[in-house]
């Protein structure tokens, strides 16, 4: 991800630096948004809000959840009708009265959930809705052909044969926008897109958005995330509570809020704060760590996943009370069954886990969180709420049977309410009341649920799992605070993320894991690009570290320029090179994807540079610097 | 894939429009929320009340499928009637006499359900007079408790094991374990008073959990799916009764139609003497209900099985043992049912016969669902259904009307809880909040 990060980062100079200008206008289509104004009873969702995408634009829309962004592009894909306000598609006013009308004005939309048959074929649910049928019969071959067609038009690799459910989740986003695109829409609306992608397909994602823009398609990118904006977008609107926010300095605020939008350029920290109304601090402030005993001790730690391949395969691991240990690596390293391992949710191979000299092995997931453990989980809906639980039971999910809020048979919901009063004021928690079912909050206040729980009694280790995952900025700003301030008080913290920004701001120390193993612990401050490498399982010698069981892995097509940038690695060491050339192969992205580190978004990268050929080496060289000097700045906060 | 794709299309965007519009509506706190309380506009308690009666909360929609269900059967009694029938033949030359005389069989029909259910009045009358007693006057009711007390327990067996996300379709078979368990106690046992009913009905309450026992050791064990075994040991419980009744000791002496000895007078449940048969089981039922919703909502063991109910992985996450909590959940279900075979027995059956436990156990799947798995929702079906049943006896001998015409109506009304899409859109009602309705019997299949 590091790498995928900095190469992010890199293309921005080169691909979206001069201010927008229209791309290929094959199929032109301007949609224009006017006054548009929503309300569900009292909550005007929407108001007055003017948009104007240009053809072949990457219009991204920025904003906390909530605001209103997908209620907007609800209305503009006929989902819901405006109450005022209107639509207009090439100079004229359209009524979308269901998505239909939308599909046929030529805007179409990829939801945040794939509406997607699972044990259907690619082309199957391509075809679905819209199916072609040969003398009453369905016409497969027609359907597989026009999939192949499209796939090929705009490189978006999908196989026509596949069955749904086992492509990753990636693909299935692809299979969306080749649907989409089968039904010659010109503009497309995609709704967080990147929200459930690991960082190599967000980075496959994006260069897809590129050659539809390229090819003259429109785009409304929905999303909080700041960097993919930063990344993709030729221009950004950014809602807050229902209206867009013009930019501060914007001389025609006054009287033209059409022209209330933020150029690429403007910098994260003010983009933040305009989507949350507030200064947001996008580093963490922390002191100095001051490590005390060893609390928790894993040694030799071999664990199997589910089809018994070895995913944490001998990792020695020590967390001292008052630091943060960050785990980097790219999402299927072995992360999740390492931390499974910690809560005794997955029974090791072999190993020991040590807390104060303790094993914890063996014991049962109550009895570890009653030692003194906290645990927020990776994903928060599936494992971390019970969502038809109210706010007030969730907050006691792993407490209920333990004074002060019960015991072995009865629960004291007086004291269950008390407590769940506490916590929603103590930790900001959003809510109508403690009694409403977690459901209904954001995504950034079910996570602040789960962080409250796990946070409000006295812990030994605090274990965080991708503990901002989907969350808006704000929230995480706060809980970023929470885990320094749990740290301060001397709790030992384990921040295991894939979002490199995040370890690096939390940790004081780093650990890299890669295909099982630690390959390298690592200070904050070690730069980027070193740290992508690592990700990527490069160690210094510039062999791939894993040796044997990783052969062709290294993919490293994009880090090859990095390399002698850094200069802390073997310059034109015959391996680097070697692996350079021969590993960028772009088909190998899917797969890539679905296996466990395979093949580090050298993939995708490569695919970057095969878009804006030599740009890759260019960009850099711009984007090192850059990037050493955020990872410093942060390093001494 | 069908050939009738194009409709496809609308289906799925219709979802999500009301998807999003919840997503939509969902940030703001109250947000979803109509625009139902206009302020100023008379927002009294009255007001509220008429407006909440009105919108399709699960109250409302439950009575309104009960008056569509009888208003379905009232067309069902028509069509059956030959005489009415024949006076339809002549409709254009006198309607009168059709409508007359559908209206006089429908409404002797449902008065005599009234009657045999809850009160005649014509028995208070005669109380009054000196002419009858008050034993008649309480006799419908009497009856209606009856039936009903045996269908709580199985509701609630049902309805608890939903709420922990299990389907217990074997309330049936744990119930027959029960009536046997309870019966042999009851004949076998020779115990002083009180204590000789207590341990009969412990006898009916283990032999319950021992058949709950078993698919839930099997699901926590092994993932067996709890609907398969527990409809394979229904099978089992009832042939086994077949067989145990045959057998020398437990047969009645000098019979030889499959009957049991009867349970000894000091093992039955009291009743309150003469006609009325209702006995101690309805109280037993009501303090059951009051058990099942403390241990739902105020026990430890009940938050835990409603966080498996609902998330298993969040749940086991937060250190509950899922396998624990499903196979204690299913011993306590089959508990449940085993006492209602028990009250059977013990209370009206006294001896066991091939049909003791009649169909409790699926009429318990039928009662939680109109009770929505809430305790005591759950005995307030059951009390319905009891009504039903007893005022369909009467309706069978005084009016003619088949009793299958009152197994038609529960099915009806079964029918339109399931479906509260189509009660809302007949009566018009607008969307509450609160009107999830069949959500719960859409999760665990």
């Amino acid at each position: 991800m590091a790498c995928a990060a900095a190469l992010l980062g890199a293309v921005i100079p080169s691909l979206a630096s001069p201010p927008f200008v229209p791309r290929l206008q094959e199929i032109p289509l301007r949609l224009e948004l006017r006054g548009i104004t929503k309300r569900f009873g009292d909550l005007v969702a929407n108001d007055h809000i003017d948009l104007t995408v240009e053809p072949g634009e990457v219009h991204a829309l920025l904003g906390e959840n909530g605001a209103g962004k997908s209620t907007l592009m609800n209305q503009l894909y006929g989902l819901l009708q405006p109450d005022e306000g209107e639509i207009v598609v090439d100079g004229v006013a359209r009524t979308f009265r269901s998505p239909r009308d939308a599909i046929a004005a030529g805007i179409g939309m990829v939801h945040q959930h794939f509406m997607l048959v699972p044990v259907f074929t690619v082309a199957e649910n391509i075809a679905l809705g819209a199916e072609k049928t040969r003398a009453g019969f369905l016409d497969r071959r027609r359907a597989r052909r026009e999939v192949l067609e499209v796939s090929e038009r705009y490189g978006l690799p999908v196989d026509p044969d596949a069955l749904v459910e086992n492509l990753p989740v990636g693909a299935q986003q692809r299979v969306e926008i080749v649907k989409a695109l089968t039904r010659d829409v010109d503009l497309l609306i995609l709704d967080e897109p990147t929200a459930v992608l690991t960082p190599q397909e967000t980075e496959e994602l994006l260069e897809v958005m590129r050659g539809l823009s390229d090819a003259g398609k429109s785009i409304v990118f929905i999303t909080h995330k700041l960097k993919e904006v930063k990344a993709i977008a030729d221009r950004i609107t950014v809602i807050r509570r229902g209206r867009t926010v013009a930019p501060s300095n914007h001389p025609a605020t006054a009287h033209n809020r059409t022209e209330a939008y933020f150029s690429p350029q403007t910098s994260e920290e003010e983009l933040a704060s305009t989507m949350v109304g507030r200064a947001v601090s996008l580093d963490i402030d922390k002191a100095p760590a001051e490590p005390g005993r060893e609390v928790l001790k894993i040694s030799g730690l071999v664990v199997e996943d589910e089809r018994g391949v070895r995913a944490v395969d001998g990792v020695d691991l020590v967390v001292r009370a008052g630091e943060v240990l960050g785990v980097a690596g790219v999402q299927g390293n072995g992360q999740t069954e390492l931390v499974e391992a910690l809560m005794g949710l997955r029974e090791p191979r072999a190993g020991s886990i040590m807390v104060d000299n303790e094993n914890l092995i063996g014991m049962s997931t109550k009895h570890i969180l009653r030692s003194g453990i906290g645990y927020v989980p990776e994903d928060r809906s599936h494992d971390g709420l019970v969502k038809e639980f109210s706010v007030a039971e969730n907050l006691v999910l792993d407490q209920y049977d333990r004074p002060p809020y019960g015991n072995a048979f009865r629960l004291d919901p007086g004291a269950v309410a008390t407590a769940a009063r506490e916590r929603v004021e103590q930790f900001d928690i959003r809510t109508s009341s403690a009694e409403a079912a977690v459901s209904t909050l954001s995504g950034g206040n079910q996570q602040k649920v789960v962080v409250a729980r796990e946070l409000s009694r006295p812990l030994r280790l605090f274990i965080a799992a991708q503990p901002t995952r989907g969350v808006d900025v704000g929230s995480i700003e706060f809980i970023h605070g929470r885990i320094v301030h749990e740290r301060d008080v001397g709790t030992a913290v384990l921040v295991i993320s894939s979002e490199l920004d995040e370890v690096v701001g939390l940790a004081d120390r780093i650990a890299v894991m890669y295909r099982g193993r630690i390959l390298a612990i690592v200070s904050p401050d070690t730069p980027r690009e070193e740290l992508g490498l690592l990700m990527a399982g490069i160690t210094d010698g510039g062999t791939p570290a894993t040796g044997s069981p990783a052969p062709g892995t290294p993919a490293t097509g994009s880090h090859a320029p990095g390399t002698p940038a850094t200069g802390s690695h073997a310059p034109g060491t015959p391996a680097t090179g070697s692996h350079a050339p021969g590993t960028s192969a772009p088909g190998t992205s899917a797969p890539g994807a679905a296996t466990p580190g395979a093949a580090t978004g050298g993939a995708a990268t490569g695919g970057s540079g095969a878009v804006a050929p030599g740009g890759g080496a260019a960009a850099s060289d711009d984007d090192k610097p850059a990037a050493g000097d955020g990872a410093a700045e942060k390093g001494t906060k | 894939m069908t050939t009738d794709g194009p409709v496809g299309a609308p289906k799925i965007a219709d979802e999500t429009a009301a998807d999003s519009a919840t997503d939509a509506a969902a940030p703001g706190p109250v947000g979803a929320k109509p625009a139902h309380d206009e302020p100023g506009d008379g927002d009294t308690l009255l007001n509220r009340f008429l407006q909440n009666l009105w919108a399709a909360n699960t109250v409302t929609v439950t009575v309104l499928s009960v008056v569509l269900a009888l208003v379905i059967g009232a067309i069902f009694i028509i069509v059956s009637d030959p005489d009415v029938l024949s006076t339809f033949g002549y409709l254009t030359a006198r309607p009168s006499d059709a409508f007359d005389a559908s209206w006089t069989v429908v409404s002797d029909a449902y008065a005599d359900l009234f009657k045999g259910a809850i009160v005649d009045p014509a028995t208070i009358t005669a109380w009054a007079n000196g002419t009858g007693t008050w034993r008649q006057v309480f006799f419908p009711i009497s009856e209606t408790l009856t039936y009903a007390a045996p269908l709580v327990f199985t509701g609630l067996s049902v309805a608890l094991a939903f709420r922990g996300g299990l389907f217990n379709i074997g309330g049936q078979g744990q119930a027959v374990v029960g009536t046997i368990t309870a019966a042999m106690a009851g004949f076998f046992l020779p115990l002083p008073p009180v204590i000789h009913l207590i341990a009969a009905l412990a006898a009916g309450l283990l032999g319950g959990a021992l058949w709950g026992f078993v698919p839930g050791i099997l699901k926590a064990r092994t993932g067996a799916h709890e609907v398969i075994v527990t409809i394979m040991l229904n099978y089992t419980a009832n042939l086994f009764l077949g067989w145990l009744i045959l057998q020398k000791g437990v047969q009645q002496p000098g019979r030889s139609d499959a009957i049991s000895k009867t349970v000894d007078g000091d093992a039955q449940l009291t009743s309150f003497g003469g006609e009325l048969r209702a006995n101690l089981g309805i109280l037993l039922a009501v303090l059951a209900t009051a058990v099942v919703a403390w241990l739902l909502n105020r026990s430890a063991f009940g938050f835990e099985l409603r966080a498996v109910g609902a998330n298993p992985p969040a749940a086991r996450t937060a250190g509950i043992s899922v396998a624990r909590t499903y196979t204690l959940l299913m011993v306590t279900a089959g508990g449940l049912a085993g006492l209602g075979g028990a009250t059977q027995v013990l209370g009206t059956a006294h001896a066991l016969t091939p049909q003791v436990a009649g169909n409790i156990g699926f009429d318990g799947l039928l009662v939680a669902l109109l009770g929505r798995n809430r305790p005591w929702g759950t005995l307030l079906a059951a009390i319905l259904f009891g009504a039903l049943r007893a005022g369909g006896n009467r309706m069978q001998s005084f009016s003619g009307i088949s009793l299958e015409l009152v197994t038609v109506l529960q099915a009806l009304i079964v029918i339109f809880i399931a479906a509260p899409a189509l009660v809302k859109a007949i009566f018009h009602l607008r969307a509450a909040r609160s009107a999830r309705l069949g959500a719960s019997m859409a999760k665990g299949w």
